[in-house]
């Protein structure tokens, strides 16, 4: 037994890897299940009752989804050009600060301080993405060490200032940030829930990348990078350049996660703000097979596991870690299914 | 600033440099053995937090100590397998994978410490490994507590890189991992299996890493929470480019990263009005600037990462 290349994708198979592939996650966790003493069927119904259930149930489930769009369009961005960006979560959480931080005193109306908000959580992620995509280039220092161990960087950086100079001295209990203006509150999509209209930039935001991609020259030299550095730079494709650019795009639109949420939801910045956004991301990426489109998909699957997962706790006593189990095996899964699209088991 | 170098006289700052070394030879010991195969194992990170909960948890459920590193090294070779199995046969991004390994086994270390543990309101421990008490020996002023008053897998780690670099130098099996590290075509060549060879390199350095992780709960602890492996796994992954690969320079990386961090720890209590958060960091950025330092004159494996695929050139 041996695998061939196929010489062309069939769309079908392009469809059906993630599906195929979250069905064998659902099937592998629910052994887990089963060894807690739940029926894995019933925790399954509990789970989609508890995100897509009720009106409630779905704004709280696309309430998740608005940043892991950001964050999975920022790991596809990179993952096209094998810029291994692993810092997705540091980057969510610089975005997140800076707004807090300049959000908070900005005496601007909200059409004129929002925008301005963004760009800086977009400069303040690309900023940090910068610095070891430059170490990749020049001195050859693998990104993904760099980007894991700038998350922990980060995090404590958070902690100093929310402790420290942007303390909220109105907050109880665990230390916050000050919150962002009322001015730059993002509005409510839906009245009454906590669904804002960040769901709307991050859709936009998810076509824009689409259109970079798939319609720029830009676009087909990451592309080109990603698939075959040696032929693209022979092909006169300048790869510091274009590693450089895509390290800046991804890395802005994960630091526009950290601001939707500060804006949209939180206010202000804790270091427990993020479950894991920025890592969900690269599995919201990988079951997207990396595209744009694909990437909000998986977003809506992955925040419907995660929210249907604390409801399912709590209904059944499963523990919630059966979301990450779940969102893991995903990735596990996705990378075997993938391989069916690209080769052929031949005998 | 007296007080600063005061604390480089102190006993327990060497005797803890040991301690705290222990979890990162053991792990920077098995991501060289992957990565000398020619597999970057990332998933690390989560096998070391597996091996925490797993050999913590046979302990608690009754088994003597030594039984509880043995489950974690089991524990570590099973997710090594899984790595290996995706990575190795079927070619898979290593990158990709073993963040994917280290997604999951974190994830699933956490479910079933929640599954099986009765959590209240403090976490359950368990009696660890103490610090040895060598007759004599421990009390040699400076060098007894030092050397002699360390808990048992500590020597265990020490003797593993002495193996690890034995082999790798001078034993057949440690040349073929070289060489599928290097050329896994000239293996193929020799009559050898390039392929099984990386699968088992990878299932023993898992097994390693994962012992790593139990020093955490079993020794340096005596409890688990999710979260606890805090990156460690990532530093032993930057430890082994800043040792180039080999198993001596690997230990001296870990003793001296281990100073570090004792030191910090220690200068918390006497520098004021420096945000504890600044000294935490310092590990961190210690390893970044380890990187840079080395990466350009780096001999890395040639293979590292690229699959083998038989009669594909």
């Amino acid at each position: 037994m041996r695998l061939e290349r196929r010489t062309y994708m069939p769309l079908h198979l392009v469809v059906l890897a993630p599906l195929v592939a979250v069905l064998a996650a659902l099937v592998l966790a629910a052994g887990l299940i089963a060894a807690a003493g739940v029926n894995p069927l019933m925790a399954y119904g509990e789970m989609l009752r508890g995100a897509l259930g009720s009106q409630l149930a779905i704004t709280e489930m696309l309430t998740r989804a608005t940043p892991l769009i950001f964050t999975g369009l920022a790991a596809a961005v990179a993952f096209r050009a094998k810029l291994w960006n692993i810092g997705g979560e540091g980057q969510f959480f610089m975005g997140a600060l800076v707004s807090a931080w300049i959000g908070h005193s900005l005496g601007l109306p909200g059409w004129l301080g929002v925008p301005i908000l963004l760009i800086v959580s977009m400069a303040a992620g690309a900023a940090l993405l910068a610095g070891p995509a430059f170490l990749r280039l020049r001195f050859g220092v693998d990104e993904v060490v760099t980007t894991l161990l700038l998350n922990f960087i980060v995090l404590l950086f958070v902690g100093l200032m929310i402790e420290g100079p942007l303390r909220d001295p109105l907050a109880f209990g665990w230390p916050s940030s000050v919150p962002v203006d009322d001015a730059f509150r993002l509005p409510d999509l839906v009245p009454r829930t906590r669904l804002h209209i960040g769901l709307v930039f991050a859709l936009v935001a998810a076509a824009m990348v689409w259109l970079v991609l798939a319609r720029t020259v830009f676009g087909a030299e990451t592309r080109a990078a990603g698939l075959n550095a040696e032929a693209a730079a022979f092909a006169g494709i300048s790869l510091q350049k274009t590693i450089m650019g895509v390290a800046l795009l991804s890395g802005a639109l994960a630091g526009l996660a950290g601001s939707v949420e500060v804006m949209g939801v939180t206010a202000g910045v804790t270091t427990t703000m993020s479950p894991g956004f920025g890592y969900a991301g690269i599995v919201v990426a990988m079951l997207a097979a990396l595209h744009p489109a694909g990437v909000v998909a998986a977003a809506v699957f992955v925040a419907t596991v995660f929210v249907g997962a604390d409801a399912m706790s709590r209904a059944t006593g499963v523990p919630s870690f059966i979301a990450d189990v779940i969102v893991a095996l995903c990735l596990l899964t996705m990378i075997v299914a993938l391989l069916f699209t690209t080769y052929r088991v031949r005998r | 600033m007296t007080e600063a170098v005061d604390l480089l006289l102190n006993t327990s700052l060497w005797a803890a440099v040991l301690r705290i070394a222990t979890p990162l030879i053991f792990g920077v010991l098995g991501a060289l053995l992957c990565e000398r195969s020619g597999v970057l194992n990332l998933g690390i990170e989560g096998i070391m937090t597996m091996g925490a909960m797993t050999g913590w948890l046979a302990v608690y459920l009754g088994a003597p100590l030594w039984m509880g590193l043995l489950v974690a090294a089991a524990s570590g070779a099973f997710m090594g397998l899984l790595h290996a199995t995706l990575t190795v046969p079927l070619g898979l991004s290593q990158h990709v994978s073993g963040l994917g390994i280290t997604l999951f086994a974190s994830a699933l270390a956490a479910y079933l410490y929640r599954l099986i543990v009765e959590v209240g309101d403090l976490p359950p421990t368990i009696e660890p490994f103490r610090p040895l008490d060598v007759p004599i020996l421990s009390d040699i002023p400076v060098l007894g507590p030092v050397l002699f008053g360390q808990a048992a897998p500590t020597y265990l780690a020490l003797l593993a890189v002495a193996i690890v670099a034995y082999m790798l130098a001078r034993a057949p099996l440690g040349l073929a991992i070289r060489m599928t590290g290097e050329n896994p075509h000239a293996v193929e060549a020799q009559g050898l299996n390039p392929i099984r060879i990386r699968i088992g390199a990878v299932v023993a350095g898992s097994a390693l890493m994962a012992v790593g992780g139990s020093f955490l709960t079993m020794a340096a602890f005596d409890s688990f929470f999710p979260g606890m492996v805090q990156g460690r796994g990532w530093i032993c992954i930057a430890l082994v480019v800043f040792a180039s690969w080999r198993p001596g320079k690997a230990l001296v990386g870990a003793l001296l990263f281990a100073f570090f961090d004792a030191y910090q720890l220690r200068l918390q209590t006497v520098v004021e009005g420096v945000p504890y958060q600044l000294f935490l960091m310092a590990p961190y950025v210690l390893s970044i600037l380890a990187l840079i330092v080395v990466a350009r004159r780096a001999e890395v494996p040639a293979s590292l990462m690229v699959p083998y695929r038989r009669g594909e050139r």
